[in-house]
């Protein structure tokens, strides 16, 4: 009976709570047992809770905010396949990370995917500030994690960035729900084929300050530094926790508020496109993988912007897909990274005489990112490709499809032939620590099971049946399989006729001027140029004003300071007085009356 | 009041009779405390006693919420002939907040008297702690002048016992100053009050009120109003009339600190606020002269002045004592308006500064207890080793300073909401002001306390758990209330409702 009631409550707790729970207590948590029941309880906390769920659309709602309406706990099915892939991504890099006791770094993850989660199970603004913000100092935790000169300098950078875009966020969503009465998702947006996205109004006051908010955690073009700046300066652990959940995070918020909204639609084609070409040139394997999750995403944001039940699903899909495989990667990254001390493209190579385990699961993952049939994702990739395959959209449809060959190249050739084979760099490192391994080989299964069998992961999607009837109709055809076949071919070919002619660019260590240039070199230049100014200007007013200045203040302390004129210390006396003449002002106040 | 409308807090035959159990019963528990066997057991009396008339605090707040007025006449004899309690929603503010504060007080000194307090002492010292508990309760439940005069001197009495008697001998200076300065308050109220029995013959204040109403112009009267209303001000600490205060906080032990910072010139106020409401009203002229041109400017002139003063000090506890008189400018500037916007914000931004004060001096005193430091520059760096109890004193400090989500925040916005509304546009330039000095002063507190490497290598630990709990409690407390503030507002304007004050707008 009590025992029922409890599981009652339970069940309509958010699971992000769950997870922020086991945060706190991973700060506590000394040696392994107790890490594990952090690391790996928190996370199968939150699956039960998942699992559990109340009904679709069901709103808690407390009163709670300065009398606004929050709903700290709406699932429904946009929501649920978010929160699944959290729970996967909290997960593996639980496991992941079990070789190295780091409580901070535990409790930062944990903490920054019980935000996330709770995030994507908000029904309303607020709440989803309240969490955005969270998922953000979480992070900034993690890249301070790695404790080097740099490692700070990309932290500051990163922190900067992440606030800003909070700012914009709170800013909007204050602005927007003021005009709109209301903060609930239930009132804001109506439900579209039963799935409430696409709820918020572009030209309403605060709409675009949300989008530039949301945008900058999407990294959307010109705002994507942070995301290569940060991912290669953290911890082997903190690339694999950042990459699952941002950008998956601000494509969520994406579909729930601006699905449908055409401009996503090219701002997606475009991210896409444009970073295969600093992926190619880049030498650091983790700022390549930074870069291809940017391109990643740009195929989700632009699958959102297409808006239809098959993009939406599509772009769920392949987010959660996308936290799997980017997660194997730079998993695999990770473990280089530890073993050796680098990343860089020309220092390593020929790795797997002495990681085979590591290179067969990078294979895997990279197999699936440049969505080889029967990897992940090629099941769900295929999805949005399907649905931007419109004639209205066919520009579209060819720049994704460039860039799902750039993607090959990068990420799936690229990393692991430079890590793993290329020529021989000498390095004899160890295999990574078995936790590693396991969780690597985890990601892989899932890989597989997703690209072999994608029923059971469809079955999740928000818009189920059409979902279904794609993996029924579309997706194994011998059509679709010959386009995906002849693009990773010739991809494969351009590869290695750029390696014969040593065209490709990668092995040269350099440092790519990308737009970053203009806030990391031009941003202190000029303040730097106007803080000389400033100094000028300083010491001209410090001799102008000094000497009021400082006649004002010790002037101030004269009559202020403690035996100052008016707070020495008064005798009895004084005060005696005092209180006569005031008593005597207000006697002659009080008979002077009129009246 | 609408929060504790369907509060039952106790059954009905205790609740009848909440009001003089309000009072006696911390002063039944002051002379069990008296005669406790140990210090251990006194500080459970004091901790017993308090809770009790928080209790019995709540009962009556849940009885003024259906009711409108509890009058409870002492063994029966209805007023003018006998004494009556009269407790209305702005007594029940006060006494919520006088036995709240005594509950977190008293959980307080349990740790600190020890340090603070000579070993045969500490029994009294908690005896005397509930007699001022017991006479300050008294002030805000009695409905009878004569009366409310006793209650003020045995609230006194005990204060001026419990400043001397500490560990620093700069207390006994102090204490004396304040028994001279508070019985010269004291004699002018009572002087005041037997001028408005010889012209009205009656002690009760309703009744008083009443008869005063029927009698028109009146030297006697008048010179009734300006003895009140001077004694009580000195209570109060009103500006210039404060030079007693700042040595009187500084200086005691940490429990006065937290106690009297919270309520003592509180209560004054409040007994200021219902002679000047209830009995005499703001409708007769020289109430209304007085509000206008004596009242208001020397709460401007506290305002600004002390906060200036307060930048200046090196003494970290007369700074906070500084601000207080400050802060009594403020709530004075509120009062002054005669408007229940103005009257309600005075008495919202009271309610938040017993909370910020006891706090502030909280976190000192359970600091004092492991660095014999009173000077600012001995906290340096002590946020570092004392991360816990520091914490709570930035929080504190940042209400106190008005910074947003916190409490101090919204009542200072209050009060300027019903300065524009007063079209009192100099008090509005008045707050703005003072609240710059009060950034400096809060910013040089949490400055030296953070960022300054410690002077020592003596180690300042952190606040025993005793002192943690409350502590953090009022600090909670200021953080709720800076996002939830709807009970405090809700009291208050209740309160300025109970003095016959309607908010703007309403029906007369």
């Amino acid at each position: 009976m009590t025992v029922d009631r409890l599981l009652d409550i339970a069940v309509t707790i958010n699971p992000g709570f769950y997870l922020i729970a086991a945060a706190v207590w991973a700060v506590f948590a000394r040696g392994p047992g107790s890490r594990g029941v952090a690391l790996l309880g928190g996370p199968a906390l939150a699956l039960l809770a998942l699992l559990y769920a109340p009904a679709s659309g069901t709103e808690i709602t407390r009163s709670f905010f300065l009398g606004f309406n929050m709903s700290l706990y709406r699932p429904d099915s946009l929501s649920m396949i978010f929160g699944f892939g959290f729970v996967l991504a909290a997960a593996l890099s639980g496991v992941y990370s079990l070789h190295r006791e780091d409580r901070m770094q535990d409790s930062a993850g944990l903490l920054y995917a019980g935000a996330a989660m709770a995030a994507v199970f908000a029904g309303d603004l607020i709440s989803l500030v309240v969490f955005w913000e969270l998922t953000a100092v979480a992070s900034v935790a993690l890249v301070f994690a790695r404790q080097t000169k740099q490692g700070q300098m990309a932290g500051m950078r990163y922190l900067l960035i992440q606030l800003l875009s909070g700012l914009l966020l709170m800013a909007g969503v204050v602005l927007y729900g003021l005009d709109a009465g209301s903060f609930l998702f239930a009132d804001l947006g109506q439900l579209h084929r039963g799935v409430l996205i696409g709820m918020l109004d572009i030209h309403a006051p605060g709409g675009l300050l949300i989008l530039a908010g949301v945008g900058i955690k999407a990294a959307f073009p010109t705002f994507h530094n942070w995301l290569t700046d940060a991912y290669p300066n953290t911890t082997e652990t903190g690339a694999v926790v950042m990459s699952a959940y941002t950008t998956t995070l601000a494509v969520y918020v994406l579909a729930r508020c601006f699905a449908g909204l055409d401009w996503l639609v090219w701002i997606g084609a475009a991210m896409t496109v444009y970073p295969v070409f600093f992926a190619v040139m880049e030498n650091d394997l983790r700022r390549v993988l930074a870069y291809s999750t940017n391109n990643q995403i740009g195929f989700m944001v632009c699958a959102v912007g297409i808006g239809t039940p098959l993009a939406i699903d599509g772009a769920a899909a392949h987010a959660v897909a996308h936290i799997v495989f980017k997660g194997l990667l730079f998993m695999a990254m990770g473990a280089v990274f530890m073993r050796t001390g680098t990343t860089k493209a020309s220092e390593l190579g020929g790795l797997h005489r002495t990681m085979p385990w590591t290179t067969l699961f990078c294979l895997i993952g990279a197999m699936s990112i440049s969505a080889l049939p029967l990897f992940a994702g090629f099941s769900t990739k295929s999805m949005i490709m399907t649905a931007a395959h419109t004639p209205a959209m066919f520009a579209v449809w060819l720049m994704l499809l460039f860039a799902s060959a750039g993607v090959l190249e990068h990420s799936g050739i690229k990393i692991p032939y430079f890590a793993f084979f290329s020529h021989d760099s000498g390095k004899r490192p160890k295999e990574a620590p078995f936790t590693m391994l396991l969780a690597m080989g985890l990601a892989s299964a899932l890989c597989l099971a997703i690209g072999i069998a994608p029923g059971w992961f469809f079955e999740l999607l928000p818009y189920r049946s059409v979902a279904m009837a794609f993996l029924a109709q579309d997706l194994f055809t011998a059509d679709h399989l010959l386009v995906q076949m002849q693009l990773l071919a010739f991809a494969v070919l351009a590869f290695v006729l750029l390696k014969r002619l040593k065209l490709y660019p990668t092995e040269q260590p350099g440092v790519i001027l990308d737009i970053e240039w203009l806030w990391r070199k031009a941003a202190p230049a000029i303040t730097g140029v106007l803080g000389r100014l400033a100094g000028r200007l300083g010491v001209w007013a410090d001799k102008a004003f000094g000497r009021a200045g400082a006649g004002l203040i010790s002037g101030s302390g004269q009559i202020f300071a403690p035996d100052g004129v008016v707070a020495r210390h008064l005798p009895l006396a004084g005060a005696a007085i005092w209180t006569v003449a005031l008593l005597s002002f207000v006697l002659i106040l009080a008979m002077s009356s009129p009246g | 009041m609408n929060a504790f409308i369907d509060f039952y807090a106790a059954p009905p035959g205790l609740t009848a009779h909440a009001a003089p159990l309000l009072v006696i019963g911390p002063l039944i528990a002051a002379c069990a405390a008296a005669l406790s066997p140990s210090t251990r057991s006194a500080w459970m009396i004091s901790v017993g006693g308090t809770i009790f008339a928080f209790w019995m605090a709540l009962c009556l707040a849940g009885e003024v919420a259906r009711n409108g007025v509890v009058n409870y006449y002492m063994g029966g004899f209805a007023p003018p002939l006998g004494i009556a309690f009269r407790i209305d929603a702005l007594g029940v503010m006060f006494a919520l907040l006088i036995s709240g504060i005594g509950v977190m007080a008293a959980l307080f000194s349990g740790h600190t008297l020890e340090a603070e307090i000579m070993k045969g002492k500490r029994r009294l010292y908690q005896s005397g702690f509930l007699l001022c508990v017991a006479g300050l309760l008294g002030l805000s439940a009695t409905g009878d002048a004569f009366n409310a005069f006793v209650f003020l001197e045995v609230s006194s009495i005990g204060t001026y016992a419990l400043i001397g008697v500490g560990v620093d001998r700069r207390a006994l200076p102090a204490a004396f100053n304040y028994l001279v300065m508070g019985t010269i308050g004291a004699t002018f109220f009572v002087i005041g009050v037997g001028f408005l029995y010889a012209a009205t013959g009656t002690l009760n204040m309703a009744d008083m009120s009443g008869r005063l109403a029927t009698l028109g112009d009146s030297r006697v009267v008048e010179a009734g109003f300006a003895f009140i209303v001077i004694g009580l001000g000195l209570k109060a600490a009103m500006f210039p009339l404060h030079g007693w205060l700042p040595a009187a906080y500084a200086y005691a032990p940490s429990l006065m600190g937290v106690f009297l910072s919270a309520t003592a010139t509180k209560a004054a106020l409040y007994l200021m606020a219902r002679f000047l409401f209830t009995v005499f009203g703001p409708h007769l002229d020289f109430v209304g002269l007085f509000l206008t041109w004596v009242m208001a400017p020397v709460a401007g002139a506290a305002a600004i002045i002390c906060s200036a003063q307060a930048i200046f000090q090196t003494d970290i506890r007369r700074i906070l004592a500084f601000s207080s008189v400050a802060q009594v400018g403020y709530i004075m500037l509120g009062v002054s308006m005669a408007s229940a916007e103005g009257v309600s914000a005075g008495l919202f931004h009271l309610f938040n500064q017993a909370l910020i004060k006891s706090a502030l001096f909280m976190a000192l005193g359970g600091l004092a207890f492991n660095i014999k430091a009173t000077k600012l520059s001995d906290f340096s760096g002590v946020g570092r080793t004392a991360p816990w109890t520091m914490t709570a004193f930035a929080i504190g400090t940042f209400s106190l300073a008005g910074v947003p989500l916190t409490a101090g925040f919204l009542s200072k916005w209050r009060l300027i909401e019903a300065a524009f509304a007063a079209h009192w546009l100099w008090a509005v330039g008045v707050i703005a002001v003072s609240s710059l000095l009060g950034l400096i002063y809060a910013g040089r507190m949490l400055e030296t306390i953070f960022f300054r490497a410690p002077v020592s290598e003596e180690r300042a630990g952190e606040a025993r758990f005793g002192v943690l709990v409350p502590l953090w409690i009022l600090a909670a407390a200021s953080v709720w209330y800076g996002l939830d503030a709807s009970l405090p507002v809700d009291l208050s304007t209740a309160a300025a409702q109970a003095l016959g004050l309607a908010p703007a707008g309403a029906a007369p």
